[in-house]
């Protein structure tokens, strides 16, 4: 037993890169919030229900996003319709 | 002139007090007038881990609401010449503070202390937020763990927007010190690494102190451990106060440390 413990073990990756990729991921995305005009999050939810006047659509079928350069920002949306 | 450091961090019990002890009892080592301020109202500890939790008669509070002068409030370290604690309030709540009181109080410190130390409550809520408004630098302390390190995070993204020195355009100089740091772990890639954590805040790295004995030692005796120079701890405290000055030092404890034969058998502690 204890030899296919070691074999298992070694193809485990270590702890403490899983908890590096899990947190550089998480406060990149939180970075980018933070960055986030106060307004977004409720020009999002007018956007979305503008939209629904015409086609039916889920809240996460829609995304906003502002992204900060160094001259202009750009406001990208991207609405997913059904089929 | 003198300085506004905060020691703060979002997440509890990573060392907050710990390290606003060591570091205000070092600045005064070093021979300047320091003060220490408890920020953490109704839950105050900072007296205990600095030794003097008989000496309270006023608080923080008590000068805000002016129910007692500043000299009355401050106590004198028996240990350190040139160092004074102000003890946060344990019968009020965390609304007691005034940002106009609080701001009158290190007004009136800022004319006798060359070094003012806060230290921060847990958390994001207006004590933490007070503790930092007027923060000239900031000590984010941290454990090489995944929720101390996003919440280190998010603290430093609230001394980046809702610090007086961001209001005016300016900005709060940060510092990163890694607390309960085991060389052991981080070998063993158990342990998230200095350069992990360097890595994901981009902050400029104080100081690590390694996971230590020293602490509860000193915290049980109430001297604060940057006092017990034969540990590990005390020394890598010492480092940070250098590193605080502007002076270079290299960082130790980094590494696992080779335990002799001899030692071994004996049993060595840190």
């Amino acid at each position: 037993m204890s030899i296919f413990n070691y074999f298992l073990k070694k193809e485990k990756k270590a702890s403490a890169s899983v908890a590096k990729e899990r947190l550089q991921i998480i406060v990149a995305h939180e970075r980018n919030k933070r960055q986030q005009p106060d307004y977004l999050p409720l020009m999002q939810q007018e956007i979305i229900d503008v939209i629904r006047k015409y086609v039916n659509i889920e809240n996460d079928q829609v995304s906003v996003q502002l992204d900060n350069n160094d001259d202009c920002s750009v406001l990208e949306l991207n609405i997913t319709l059904p089929e | 002139m003198s300085k506004i450091i905060v020691v703060t961090s979002g997440k509890g019990g990573v060392g907050k007090t710990t390290t606003s002890a060591a570091i205000a009892t070092g600045l005064a080592l070093r021979g300047f007038k320091t003060v220490v301020i408890d920020f953490d109202v109704g839950l105050r500890n900072l007296d205990l881990i600095m030794g003097c939790e008989r000496r309270v008669v006023y608080d923080f509070v008590n000068v805000i609401n002016k129910e007692a002068s500043l000299n009355q409030a401050l106590i004198k370290d028996k240990r350190t010449p040139g160092l004074f604690i102000l003890p946060a309030s344990q019968t009020r709540d965390k609304d007691a503070l005034s940002m106009e009181g609080v701001q009158t109080v290190l007004n009136d410190l800022a004319k006798d202390f060359e070094y003012i130390i806060c230290d921060s409550p847990a958390g994001i809520e207006q004590g933490a937020q007070m503790a930092l408004y007027f923060a000239d630098e900031a000590i984010v302390v941290t454990n090489p763990e995944v929720s101390s390190v996003r919440d280190s995070d998010r603290i430093l993204g609230i001394l980046q927007s809702k610090s007086l020195k961001s209001e005016q355009g300016g900005s709060v100089k940060e510092h990163l010190l890694l607390t309960r740091y085991n060389p052991e772990r981080v070998a063993a890639a158990e342990m998230l690494s200095v350069a992990d954590v360097e890595d994901i805040l981009a902050v400029p790295l104080l100081g690590v102190i390694p996971e230590s004995e020293a602490v509860l030692k000193a915290s049980n005796q109430g001297a604060p451990v940057i006092l017990d120079q034969d540990s590990e701890a005390g020394q890598a405290y010492l480092d940070a106060v250098s590193r605080l000055l502007g002076e270079e030092a290299e960082h130790r404890f980094l590494e696992v440390q080779k335990v002799g034969f001899l030692k071994r058998l004996l049993g060595g502690k840190k």
